[in-house]
């Protein structure tokens, strides 16, 4: 059974200490930034930024509030990323994390232009670049401990488990308070599911969420390679056909025409 | 005649110089990265190389599929004459292709990772697989022009014994990954703007490479008679012209039902401004040369008919444009314009082929290889009446 993690908005305080918690595991530098005007810091994700936290100043219930989102990798179902990567260096494993080799990665950077939350970074400024983004902690996973941004939440805002069983959780909780929640997990069902689960007082447009349907985005693409073989077989079969066919007409009109000669030449 | 192989070199030297400005770039790539030279950004992280280099030069090259195919397999020897070059130009083209990668990619020494880490889900797992096998299909194709210079006798035997097997492939290669190049977009329908997304878009992307296949003949051609000097008569121009309003009427047509039946018909009126962009494609590069190449005043001008191929390329290069860029949205807040670097690196690239184009035709026997090809031609004639 596959992990996830629900993050809940009306639960984080903003207090970015999974971001620090992230950059500590992962070994990741600090990023020189300057203001931009906001409290959320560093301004995007990055290769040495896997995770942050997003503020959305939103008007909730008639009132002003800060609503918080936490951006990393959504570790999709059907994860984009590794559909695309042609060398398989993404992958989805069955615990949950979709993982990366750089021993197989060449750097075409299809996997970004592929996923629909703009999640995997490219280290631009090295001679010898990889793909960096949230590994869900799979070395930590691995050894039967929580990833490290869940570990250090003092609120309880993220929470980790069976992703079936945060549905579950998250469910209960839209029904115990439908004044607190929008009716909507996210990632529940876009593009085919994540195991990463939001619930937020605010839609979720509006946090700055992609609206995606509940389709995988890798559907018709791989719909597309399922064909490869038939169309190989056939483009084959019918040139192979038109060569023979002509060949064959061509030589037929030959010997017509050379009979007609020998007539020619015995009159 | 003399004069024009005289004022030759002046142009080599210039195409030269391009090529050897362009190296600074790659020594900065390799010690500061790919940003320091290039505005792509995780934001958007491809740009002009894949546009142009990828997805102009695949489709671009493919003259040489197409009129292998029309030669070889149709039995038109008619336009033998234009075979060879049109297959020189697509090997070239294809090693623009490699060569734009190898700056492209974050890792280039490990290319070959493709051939033995398979991911079969993978659009461009296809297209590196068959670009890798089609430009060897290629380099075997016009290896009889290299093996007649040498007057190697045996090689030559073996490549014209498998002649036709090699075209094939080449047709199956190339009819796989032009559409390829398309799939690889169909993982973007959040991102690339409805008016291009459509799950045929591996379908259009073939019709219309098989469209400007024929177009990039003629364009070269008449570009190769005037710097080198070899005829080649307008007939065979001609014939070429007149197959390209059929092919571009069914990718017209292809296009028109699919956003029809989509539903999506009335976006080429309301998605402004990229529907601008649509249009200019549609008549520029598929209306105007459906007109222009059915006038039989056209065909027998070679002026014309070099301006009506214009066209098509021209159209054809917004098309890979659009949809590998310009309607394919960035990350939220991210703005793209290429660098003078990856210009530089772009532009260098296509000088690099001219300048193997131009060393080609003055060591090998390509222009040569029209008279025997006339010569052939003549004689079947002859045999035949
Ligand atoms: S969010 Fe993006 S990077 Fe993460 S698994 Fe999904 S497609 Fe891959
Ligand atoms: S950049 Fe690396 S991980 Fe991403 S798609 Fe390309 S090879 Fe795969």
């Amino acid at each position: 059974m596959s992990k996830g993690v629900l993050y809940d908005a009306n639960k984080c305080i903003g207090c970015r200490a999974c971001q620090v918690a992230c950059k500590q595991w992962n070994q990741l530098p600090a990023e020189a930034t300057t203001n931009t005007g906001t409290l959320e810091n560093p301004p995007k994700l990055s290769a040495s930024t896997f995770t942050k936290i997003h503020f959305t100043e939103a008007e909730d219930n008639g009132k002003f509030q800060f609503v918080f989102t936490k951006l990393q990798c959504m570790h999709c179902e059907h994860p984009a990323c590794a559909t695309a990567c042609p060398v398989a260096a993404l992958q989805k494993t069955k615990e949950g994390p979709v993982i990366y080799d750089d021993n197989r990665c060449f750097g075409c950077r299809y996997c970004q232009v592929a996923c629909p939350f703009g999640i995997p970074n490219f280290e631009w400024d090295k001679p010898m670049p990889w793909i960096r983004k949230c590994t869900f902690c799979a070395d930590r996973l691995g050894g039967g401990l929580e990833p490290a941004c869940v570990k250090t939440c003092p609120t309880g805002a993220l929470e980790f488990g069976e992703r079936d069983d945060l549905i579950v959780i998250a469910k209960e909780r839209i029904a115990a308070s439908p004044d607190k929640y929008v009716d909507h997990i996210y990632g529940e069902k876009e593009v085919g599911g994540l195991s990463w689960l939001y619930l937020s007082p605010v839609p979720f447009e509006e946090l700055g969420f992609p609206t995606l349907g509940t389709e995988p985005v890798t559907v018709n693409a791989e719909r597309a390679m399922g064909a490869v073989p038939p169309v190989l077989v056939a483009v084959a079969a019918i040139m192979t056909g038109v060569y023979l066919v002509i060949q064959r007409r061509q030589k037929m009109s030959q010997t017509k025409e050379n009979d007609k000669n020998k007539v020619e030449v015995t009159k | 005649m003399i004069q024009r192989i005289r004022s030759f070199p002046i142009g080599t030297t210039i195409i030269t110089a391009i090529v050897i400005a362009c190296l600074p770039a790659f020594v900065i790539r390799y010690m500061y990265g790919l940003g320091a030279i290039s505005n792509l950004s995780d934001g958007r992280p491809w740009g002009l190389w894949i546009s142009f280099d990828l997805y102009c030069g695949v489709a671009l090259a493919a003259g040489g599929f197409t009129l292998a195919a029309v030669v070889y397999i149709f039995g038109r020897e008619k336009y033998h004459p234009v075979a060879r070059p049109a297959i020189l130009t697509a090997f070239l083209g294809y090693q623009l292709v490699i060569l734009a990668l190898l700056v492209d990619l974050g890792q280039p020494w490990y290319i070959w990772h493709a051939i033995i880490y398979w991911n079969w889900h993978s659009p461009l797992f296809e297209v590196a697989i068959c670009v890798m096998t089609y430009t060897a299909v290629l380099a075997l194709e016009f290896s009889p022009a290299i093996f007649e210079r040498l007057h190697w006798n045996v090689p030559l035997r073996i490549i014209r014994a498998i002649q036709i097997p090699l075209v094939i492939a080449g047709v199956v290669l190339s009819t796989l990954h032009q559409s390829s190049l398309g799939s690889m977009l169909l993982m973007m329908p959040t991102n690339l703007s409805p008016l291009w997304y459509t799950p045929i878009l591996p379908l259009l992307f073939l019709t219309s490479a098989i469209a400007v296949g024929p177009a990039m003949v003629i364009f070269e051609s008449t570009i190769s008679s005037r710097v080198f000097g070899h005829r080649i008569g307008q007939d065979v121009m001609a014939g070429i012209g007149r197959a390209i309003p059929y092919i571009l009427g069914i990718y017209l047509l292809l296009k028109l039902v699919d956003l029809t039946a989509r539903g999506n018909m009335g976006l080429v009126f309301t998605e402004y401004p990229l529907n601008l962009l649509w249009w200019a494609e549609i008549i520029i590069g598929v209306v105007a040369p459906i007109v222009l190449f059915s006038l039989p005043s056209v065909r027998q001008s070679s002026r014309k008919l070099f301006w009506s191929a214009v066209l098509v390329i021209v159209g054809l290069v917004l098309n890979r444009f659009d949809v590998s860029m310009i309607a394919l949205a960035p990350r939220p807040g991210t703005i793209y314009f290429p660098s003078l670097m990856e210009f530089a690196i772009s532009i260098g690239l296509v000088a690099d082929a001219l300048l193997v184009i131009i060393l080609a035709h003055r060591l090998l026997p390509i222009a040569e290889n029209h008279a025997s090809a006339e010569g052939q031609e003549l004689a079947q004639g002859q045999e035949a009446t």
